[in-house]
């Protein structure tokens, strides 16, 4: 089976993604920005960096891109579709999950490793998880999840929000001054679906904790039940 | 054809969290100023549209703002006309332009 990796200019963490994927024993694919054709993988992911240079605002230029043509088509179709960072960051400017990543309520850029923990674990995205804290980095700038209330009370009474940033004994960093809560996301949202379920967006970065030689394989759980369910999408059609 | 230059003014909304003009306000004491408060900080993007009439060029303008510019979920934004060119004023006896490489229909500002 195939999953593809999206590249856009300024993308850095693509190849990270594709290794993961290798991990996970699926055969990876680099998809190029400028081609709306997804070569028939089973799903997609959008990987960390500053595509387009994060210029005007993370994720708004790469919306317009002609690849993002092709995955807006494949998950209107119902394709499973992740995106990391800033590919999280590109899947809310496009309108595929809903809210914005913000400046960072610090205003510093924040690199470290931190604990999200599923919020469910029958979601496409999180169903291989053990429901313990995950312990993976983060990397961005602007990551401080916004949306209005309406739309808080809706993902969450609709159970899309995926992932929450969790203090050392599990329970949400829901203020966001909490140092648990690394940039201020409202309701200390880490990551979220869209409503059919098959689109999601997070923060941290999975693919960076794919083995243990890197510290953990933490972000496995994440990454083996995104493939498990893109290889039951692909056997289902 | 006529050409409108606009700017587009983007700030974050009310009751949106602005860090950057938090950190503006934070750093007023230490230029001893105490009477400035609710800073806000956005951007501005400045565009030229060729269109047949002000209110076609707008429009676009509008869409592009709604868009691309600015995220209407977490900024607003404000339309300014700063010039309108009329290429067909300057086609009838307009000074010539000045500086150099200068297009051959020199034009005038009207606003």
């Amino acid at each position: 089976m195939r999953i593809g990796v999206v590249t856009f200019p300024g993308s850095n963490s693509d190849v990270d993604a594709l290794n993961a994927l290798a991990v996970a024993g699926v055969e990876p694919v680099s998809l190029w920005h400028e081609s709306p054709d997804l070569h028939g993988v089973a799903g997609v992911i959008l990987p960390g960096g500053f595509a387009y240079g994060d210029y005007l605002r993370a994720g708004v230029i790469a919306r317009f891109s002609p690849v993002m043509r092709g995955v807006s088509d494949f998950a209107a179709k119902g394709g499973l579709v992740l995106g990391i960072c800033n590919g999280f960051q590109v899947l809310a400017e496009s309108r595929l999950v809903p809210g914005a990543l913000l400046r960072n309520r610090s205003l510093r850029f924040a690199s470290k490793i931190v604990a999200i923990k599923p919020q469910r674990l029958d979601s496409p995205f999180t169903h291989r998880s053990t429901g313990a804290p995950l312990h993976i980095p983060i990397a961005h700038g602007e990551g401080c999840y916004y949306a209005d209330d309406a739309t808080l009370d809706d993902i969450e009474r609709n159970g899309q929000i995926l992932w929450r940033y969790v203090r050392s004994d599990g329970t949400p960093a829901l203020d966001p001054d909490d140092a648990a809560n690394p940039n201020g996301s409202l309701r200390a949202i880490a990551g979220v679906c869209n409503t059919a379920g098959n689109v999601a967006g997070l923060m941290p970065h999975p693919e960076r904790m794919s083995e243990s030689i890197l510290g953990s394989d933490d972000g496995m759980q994440l990454i083996r039940s995104f493939v498990d369910s893109a290889k039951a999408w692909e056997t289902g059609r | 054809m006529s050409e409108f230059r606009y700017a587009v003014n983007v700030l974050p909304k009310q009751g949106i969290l602005d860090p950057q003009g938090r950190a503006v306000e934070l750093s007023l004491p230490h230029l001893n100023v105490t009477n400035v408060s609710r800073v806000r900080v956005g951007r501005r993007a400045e565009l030229t549209v060729t269109a047949g009439s002000e209110a076609e060029a707008r429009a676009l303008v509008d869409d592009l703002a709604k868009e691309l510019l600015s995220n209407p979920l977490i900024e607003a934004y404000a339309i300014e006309l700063l010039e309108a060119t009329s290429s067909a004023v300057s086609a009838g006896g307009a000074p010539p332009a000045t500086g150099s490489g200068a297009d051959s229909g020199a034009k005038v500002t009207r606003s």
